[in-house]
């Protein structure tokens, strides 16, 4: 065939195109459902707790990813300063996933648990007073303002729909007891999403402050779960090297 | 009298018989679209690049802080300076090679529109806190149907016009104006799955979760920068370098040879955004390799526009218009061979998360992108409007100021990358971190200045062609207004 006869014919070209530019996606990106070894098995890992999740929420919704990852890569420096290196199955229940671009700040995939509830307060309301180089925002409206989670249903069921479990039914709750237990598949009950969030809120109390729910409340629960699901103590030495 | 009147008078004759020919009022507005998205978004470039360098900016406030506002700058100049750009100089170069009228100028002008509507909703909804979370892919899901209806009346105009062409043959601008329009609609279609909270709920959910997410947003992410920012500006340096340069295209076989290459190739090199993370590394070589593949084609576009002025060099010594095409073929050069050494794995174990990314971003995007287009724009605004361009001397002077301010932000950002990359994995004698990463971030402030003083300059380019532009389509107009009173004036004695 001439090339002639796909500059004279518009029909032809969009084809073509169509066809050359399709390949390179499909060949890449579908194995990634079908080979098994993508996600690792691992004990742990588990949906986020309607508080959680609404943190979530906020730390998309002020553009954290655009300065601090969520991925620990597999090399010396990074594992001594962060921690055992992100796992795919770690991320499986993120929706978007938030493995980021760009370290402008640090990477967060392991924050949780490495800084108190205090710290971490202190340090949205005002990071120059904790690290005085630090060149991050501070976010004080967050400890102000009322975390709003009169929809927190509607959102676990969108996310339930793009498959996190979840559950609406006595089933799809007795699955869940099985699988994470039964405090946590209490958490993931949309049924009283509400009640549950509330409830770690108040008890764990998370912005110091035990008479509102605030978005900070939210957002430092979020932190305080990232990268401590699973407990790599359990595992030997490089049993996850295979699945690279 | 009359002698004046029909001096005058022959000029717009012609103008005219032009504007009934071709659709002229699409691409102004288009074009007057782009220079305004682009004062907005360099400068709303350069506010972020202080903040990093002077943390105060931020002042406390949610709406203007660095996380809600960068995607305000990547929106309006990707999206505004360079979709504005591209729909005016499609639609011109589509309609003069096809030498026939666009199709629908009630579509077109939809597209118009449409496309700026979506732009400043999503601008003022980022500022709200209202986003996907995906780069370059933030808006909402109500925007993201809106700029889906408007790419497809792209489509159908852009297709019509070509359809009704009086040139047997389609032009090699429009495959490339062609690939984008249809790579676009599918990495727009295809990274936006999410299932909304509500039907008046700005929040979504991803059909995907990590991993695959990840290797769907980077396919997009990367296609974004070889589709909208690479193939479609190829279409733009395909018409206008050879107009500008008065010569045929170099060569028409490696246009040919290219464009299929690039097209194909650039569709897997998405992956080496995600080198070393938990995506398979199956994925990551595969992408690793394509990026290598991929210097061939898009050294072959730049040698071939280069290569354009061969014979007529010198041009660069009198002509700034051709300066700024040409400079900016030389930085599509120098970023694609960056790139490619980049996604090498061992290369960008160093690079990747740091400044040096950045940098390459804006070699490729001030380099390259906004240059093709200040030339491109240079060179249609005086014809749209049928006068001479207001200064040609403000083009010397905006593209001196363009040029020392991309050297500026791309050697500080080679310095913050570099220099944080060695000092993030350097280990002091006992085999301890040398430093902390607060450490680093100590290091990066003076590259940050000087970078926020690279965009000043940019900037400052841009401002004086917002004032060339203007100042020429004042003349434009007021020689129309004079040539109307002259023509009512000739019917009036008549």
């Amino acid at each position: 065939m001439k090339h002639e006869s796909v500059e004279t014919n518009a029909g032809l070209l969009i084809i073509l195109t169509l066809a050359v530019i399709s390949v390179g996606g499909l060949v890449e990106i579908v194995p990634l459902f079908y080979i098994d070894d993508t996600i690792e098995e691992v004990d742990g890992v588990r949906p986020y707790t309607p508080l959680e999740q609404r943190g979530r929420d906020i730390f998309l919704r002020e553009g954290c990813y655009a300065c601090h990852s969520q991925m620990v890569r597999p090399f010396r420096d990074e594992m001594l300063r962060y921690g055992h290196y992100s796992l795919a199955a770690e991320s499986q229940y993120d929706h978007p996933f938030q493995w980021g671009s760009k370290r402008t700040g640090p990477d967060l995939a392991r924050v949780g648990g490495k800084y108190s509830n205090e710290w971490q307060v202190q340090h949205m309301i005002d990071p120059q007073s904790l690290v005085p180089e630090s060149i991050m925002p501070g976010y004080p409206w967050l400890a102000e303002t009322p975390l709003n989670y009169s929809d927190i249903d509607r959102r676990m069921i969108a996310l339930k729909r793009v498959g996190v479990p979840y559950s609406l039914t006595e089933e799809e709750y007795e699955a869940n007891v099985e699988k994470f237990g039964e405090e946590h598949a209490r958490m993931f009950d949309i049924r009283n999403a509400e009640d549950s969030l509330v409830q770690q809120a108040q008890t764990e109390n998370f912005d110091g402050n035990p008479g509102t729910i605030t978005e900070m409340d939210a957002l430092v629960a979020y932190l305080q779960v990232l990268g401590t699901m699973v407990d790599f103590s359990e595992y030997d030495d490089g049993h996850f090297a295979e699945f690279r | 009298m009359s002698q004046a009147a029909t001096t005058a008078g022959a000029a717009p004759a012609a103008s005219v018989a032009t504007s009934e020919q071709y659709n002229y009022a699409i691409i102004k507005r288009f074009a007057i679209a782009a220079v305004l998205w682009g004062v907005f978004g360099m400068a709303a470039g350069v506010w972020i690049a202080s903040q990093l360098a002077f943390p105060f900016l931020n002042f406390d406030i949610a709406q203007i802080t660095f996380g809600r506002f960068r995607p305000v700058h990547t929106t309006a100049v990707i999206f505004g300076f360079g979709g504005n750009a591209l729909f005016a100089t499609s639609y011109y170069v589509v309609q003069r090679t096809c030498q026939t009228r666009l199709w629908s100028d009630s579509m077109a002008s939809f597209t118009f529109y449409g496309w700026n509507l979506a732009l400043v909703l999503g601008v003022i909804s980022y500022t709200m806190g209202i986003t996907q979370g995906r780069e370059y892919a933030e808006f909402n899901w109500q925007i993201d149907l809106i700029i889906l209806v408007v790419w497809v009346a792209y489509f159908m105009v852009f297709l019509m016009t070509l359809l009704r062409r009086n040139q047997p043959h389609i032009y090699v601008a429009n495959w490339f104006f062609m690939s984008f329009i249809l790579a676009t609609a599918l990495l727009h279609i295809f990274n936006n799955i999410e299932v909304p909270v509500g039907l008046f709920h700005t929040q979504s959910y991803p059909i995907f979760s990590g991993v695959q997410d990840a290797m769907r947003q980077w396919w997009y992410g990367h296609n974004a920068v070889g589709f909208f920012l690479t193939a479609a500006f190829l279409g733009m340096m395909y018409y206008f370098v050879p107009k500008q340069a008065g010569r045929p295209i170099y060569s028409y076989k490696l246009s040919i040879i290219h464009f299929w290459a690039l097209v194909f190739l650039y569709m897997w090199v998405g992956a080496h955004h995600l080198h070393w993370t938990a995506l398979p590394d199956w994925v990551s070589t595969l992408a690793a390799t394509f990026s290598i593949l991929l210097l061939l084609p898009s050294w072959g576009g730049m040698i071939n526009g280069i290569m354009t002025l061969s014979g007529a060099w010198d041009k660069l010594r009198t002509d700034p218009i051709m300066l700024f095409l040409i400079t900016a073929l030389a930085f599509y050069g120098m970023s694609t061979f960056e790139g490619p050494m980049m996604s090498l794995k061992s290369v960008n174990a160093l690079s990747h998360y740091t400044d040096w990314t950045v940098g390459h971003v804006h070699s490729g995007a001030l380099g390259w992108v906004a240059m093709i287009t200040f030339g491109s724009l240079y060179h249609l605004m005086p014809r749209l409007w049928n006068v001479n361009l207001y200064s040609l001397k403000l083009v010397y002077v905006h593209f001196f100021l363009a040029t020392i301010g991309i050297v500026l932000y791309i050697t500080a950002m080679w310095v913050a990358g570099i220099g944080q990359g060695l000092m993030l994995r350097a280990f002091d004698q006992y085999g301890n971190l040398a430093y902390t990463f607060t450490e680093s971030v100590v290091f990066l402030h003076k590259p940050y200045v000087v970078r926020a003083i690279g965009g000043g300059f940019f900037l400052a380019g841009m401002l004086i062609m917002a004032f060339n532009i203007a100042m020429t389509i004042r003349s434009g107009i007021k020689a129309e207004a004079r040539e109307a009173q002259a023509a009512s004036a000739e019917a009036r004695t008549a």
